[in-house]
């Protein structure tokens, strides 16, 4: 009855949302507010409707309703809760509902928060919203119905994949989810304009949050992903530059990009254009990876050749989503007033700059993903492109834009000196010097490529700090005016600051897992001692004992340094009967700054007693997902802005007698 | 095992590897510089039976194979570039990961440079369009050298 219950509040979803993106559509048009009113009303039932939906299949996952061939294929009733939870995002039905109810969530929320907005961009913001919501909740209910029931209902599942079976893992998808749809978001907004014919810095100051909060949510979900790679996989690996990641990580380069020129929109009334076109361009994005992750075209051409139904629904979405927001852009961008003016060595140069580098590394991105599959489709051949062509490409990219993160905020608005922002830096320099030099007396040199890592982690960090210090002028002014300056600071500069300085700190640890890891494999018998970076390592005993839906095989390693005793470690196997899989769990002891990484291998043939061990002593590691949760804290902290809120720019309201509406 | 990954695909929008257990310590050499060298070429060659994972981290018996084939070439004395010849003649560009430049790969390895230039050139006549230098029109007298000075003055005052 409860599945049943799901399945038809989704069909009313799809109705809500029907009305939702038509209704106030016209009404905008005809200016009649009562239609335009609708608006609300419909996104809020259309988010309740989804969110009924989602908890009937969540239900039916935690009480293992085996009759639900969704939960048969993807769940077990001996599976621990959190994965029974979890089962319900992890698999392609649900993962699509998840998507529906956070692109739903999205639009309640302009409902509900949106007071500001003006009537009737914000009728038109929720239609868009809801057409995408419409075409969503299609291809759930024609192709993908979570709710299909199986007679006769099998004894039990047939469980989740057990890589899948994990903490990280768990949380990944919603975190993910929240960026990529989220930025459906920037992405109604825009057409709404487009449709308005109307784009200012209001506009800007009103998708900016949204955005921010999209590409926030991003950012933690990518890291959740990379980290689950990390200690799942086995050997340390976190970022493999594969096609379902590089789905992820290409929304989130467009989306940085859009979060720094909206800001010039909002200061400045410049790069209007740009900006709506990178609004687009980045859900376009989201909706790219969707494809490739969903249609199974990544697998082969040829296999998504076989069964194209979803395929070829999710691409004509894509289409026509794509080719009608440029359409319309193309009609209507033309007519965009061109806004303030500035000289190249400014603060809108600095951010023109970061939009170069940031979409020349998106495209560079989408190529070498799409690519392989372009050359299959027009079968001219098959090429692999992986790590090494990212690489060889993608760096020299981001070398610039690191170096000129630290620059650009230095810089004044219309027109700079270039000479005196980069003056004001000698001592981000110093530093910067200093931990180069540190690194090459810690690590007897190394790469060329190591030591401009650091350098750029360095001056990222200290850039960020320094731009902060000479704003409160601290050490400059008296220690009371520093602390008033800091809190009067926005919070939007605050958050810059923070998530500049986050950026430092990953690069810091991407370069040390690059350049410094050490590694040791090695067959060892109970007994044995291996050392590894300073570690001794003894190999003690292995257990196995069954726990929930799984074998264990457990080891036990002491860890000590100069015969004193640090820890005791327990890397893991683990064998699921069920799906007839095992998997790795490596132990791992962190102090933050480095990362000894111990995996129980393959017990040797022969008898003989011994495992193949691998230990791995991973410098700086942990501040690759360190420096993602501090730029996720810089997202929200901007996010709690209060020109956010309020919505409506200071100096509009000094300049205009008070009135009951407002400025627009 | 297509199953697998594609089951994993479905569910994930991030890389799904098996645990990867690589290099097994029988295959380790005993010469660490050239087994360093062994494991740097391994990162540029492709699993041919995986998804997008290089020799050095599937587990596959396949991946194993060209492991222990790579360290033979090294052992017999060939040089880096000789290994990769050596492995490409006999699998194809396919086992490349870093795509060879020729006809079919122009635009993949020449498109992110032209990308570049592109949208540089097009920043270039945008903000030339944007300099405040040019409000006058192609009609405006050039300031006089004290014009100038005063407009410095005021913008300095004014940032």
């Amino acid at each position: 009855m409860i599945p049943e219950l799901g399945h038809y509040a989704l069909v009313l979803a799809l109705f809500l949302a029907l009305v939702q993106a038509t209704l106030p559509l016209i009404g905008a048009a005809r200016g009649d507010i009562a239609w335009m009113d609708v608006a609300k009303p419909a996104a809020i039932g259309q988010f309740t409707m989804i969110l009924v939906s989602f908890l009937a299949l969540t239900y039916a996952y935690v009480v293992s309703d085996f009759s639900v061939l969704n939960v048969v294929q993807n769940s077990h009733s001996m599976k621990p809760m959190l994965y029974k939870v979890a089962g319900v995002w992890g698999n392609h039905e649900g993962s699509m509902l998840l998507w529906v109810l956070i692109l739903a969530m999205f639009g309640g929320a302009v409902a509900l928060f949106g007071h500001n907005l003006p009537p009737t961009l914000k009728a038109r913001v929720l239609s868009v919203q809801a057409m995408i919501g419409v075409a969503f909740l299609l291809f759930i209910i024609a192709t993908s119905n979570p709710f299909i029931r199986v007679d006769p209902a099998p004894l039990d599942g047939t469980d989740l994949n057990p890589l899948l079976q994990d903490p990280g893992l768990a949380f990944h998808p919603p975190f993910l989810y929240f960026g990529y749809v989220g930025f459906s978001m920037a992405f109604s907004f825009a057409v709404a304009a487009l449709i308005e014919g109307r784009v200012d810095p209001a506009w800007a100051r009103w998708v900016r949050p949204w955005t921010l909060a999209a590409w926030s949510g991003l950012t933690m979900g990518i890291a959740l992903g990379s980290w689950w790679a990390y200690y799942e996989l086995g050997w340390g690996g976190w970022w493999f530059w594969d096609p379902v990641e590089n789905a992820s990580f290409m929304p989130w380069l467009a989306g940085t990009a859009l979060l720094h020129s909206a800001i010039v929109v909002e200061k400045r009334d410049a790069l209007k254009s740009w900006t709506i076109l990178l609004a687009i361009l980045t859900f376009t994005l989201s909706l790219i990876g969707t494809f490739l992750v969903r249609s199974g075209v990544l697998t082969s051409v040829h296999a998504f050749a076989v069964d194209p139904a979803r395929g070829v629904f999710i691409l004509a979405l894509l289409v026509i989503a794509t080719a009608g927001a440029l359409l319309l852009y193309a009609i209507r961008a033309p007519s965009m007033k061109m806004g303030g003016l500035f000289a190249p060595i400014s603060r809108e140069g600095a951010l023109v700059l970061n939009n170069l580098l940031l979409s020349t590394a998106t495209a560079t991105v989408f190529l070498g993903t799409l690519y392989p599959l372009f050359l299959d489709a027009i079968d001219a051949g098959k090429v692999s492109v992986g790590p090494p062509f990212f690489n060889a490409t993608f760096i020299p990219l981001m070398v610039p834009l690191i170096a000129a993160m630290s620059v650009g905020p230095l810089l004044a608005w219309k027109r700079a000196d270039l000479a005196g922002a980069l003056s004001r830096l000698k001592f981000a320099a110093v530093l910067t010097v200093i931990c180069v030099l540190g690194a090459l007396y810690a690590y007897q040199g190394g790469p060329v490529m190591a030591l401009l890592g650091v350098a750029l982690a360095a001056w990222a960090f200290f850039g960020a700090i320094i731009e902060l210090t000479d704003r409160i002028k601290l050490f400059r002014a008296p220690l009371a005016e520093s602390w008033r300056r800091a809190v009067g600071l926005p919070r939007s500069s605050w958050g810059m600051t923070i998530a500049h300085a986050g950026m430092g700190v990953a690069i810091a640890g991407m370069t040390g897992s690059a350049a410094w890891m050490t590694e040791r494999i090695q067959v060892m018998r109970p007994g044995d001692t291996a050392q590894i970076a300073g570690y001794e390592l003894r190999f003690d005993q292995v257990e196995e004992r069954p726990i929930a839906n799984y074998q264990a095989k457990t080891g036990t390693f002491t860890l000590s340094r100069n015969g004193e005793f640090l820890a005791t470690l327990h890397p893991e196997e683990r064998w699921f009967p069920v799906s007839r899989m095992s998997t790795t769990e490596a132990a791992i002891r962190t102090n933050w700054v480095s990362d000894l990484y111990v995996v129980l291998g393959q017990e040797q043939q022969g008898g003989t007693g011994g495992y193949a061990t691998r230990l791995y002593h991973h410098p700086l590691v942990p501040w690759i997902w360190i420096g993602c949760v501090i730029m996720m804290i810089g997202g929200c902290v901007s996010l709690s802005d209060r020109r956010f809120r309020i919505g409506v720019p200071a100096r509009a309201k000094r300049d205009r007698q008070p009135t009951p509406q407002p400025a627009e | 095992m297509t199953g697998v990954v594609r089951a994993c695909l479905a569910a994930l929008l991030i890389a799904v590897a098996s645990p990867a257990f690589a290099v097994q310590p029988d295959e380790v050499l005993r010469d660490p510089a050239m087994e360093a060298r062994a494991r740097e070429i391994s990162k540029e060659l492709r699993c041919l039976v995986c998804q997008n994972q290089s020799i050095d981290d599937s587990n596959a018996p396949l991946a194993r194979d060209l492991r222990v084939l790579v360290r033979q070439r090294l052992v017999a004395g060939d040089g880096d570039g000789e290994v990769l010849d050596y492995v490409t003649a006999r699998y194809g560009d396919y086992v490349l990961l870093r795509p060879p430049f020729k006809a079919s790969t122009y635009v993949l390895w020449l498109g992110p440079i032209a990308v570049l230039l592109l949208g540089a050139l097009g920043a270039a006549l945008f903000l030339r369009g944007r300099r405040p230098t040019v409000v006058g029109g192609e009609g405006a007298t050039p300031l006089t050298p004290e014009e100038r000075q005063r407009l410095d003055r005021l913008l300095r005052e004014d940032s």
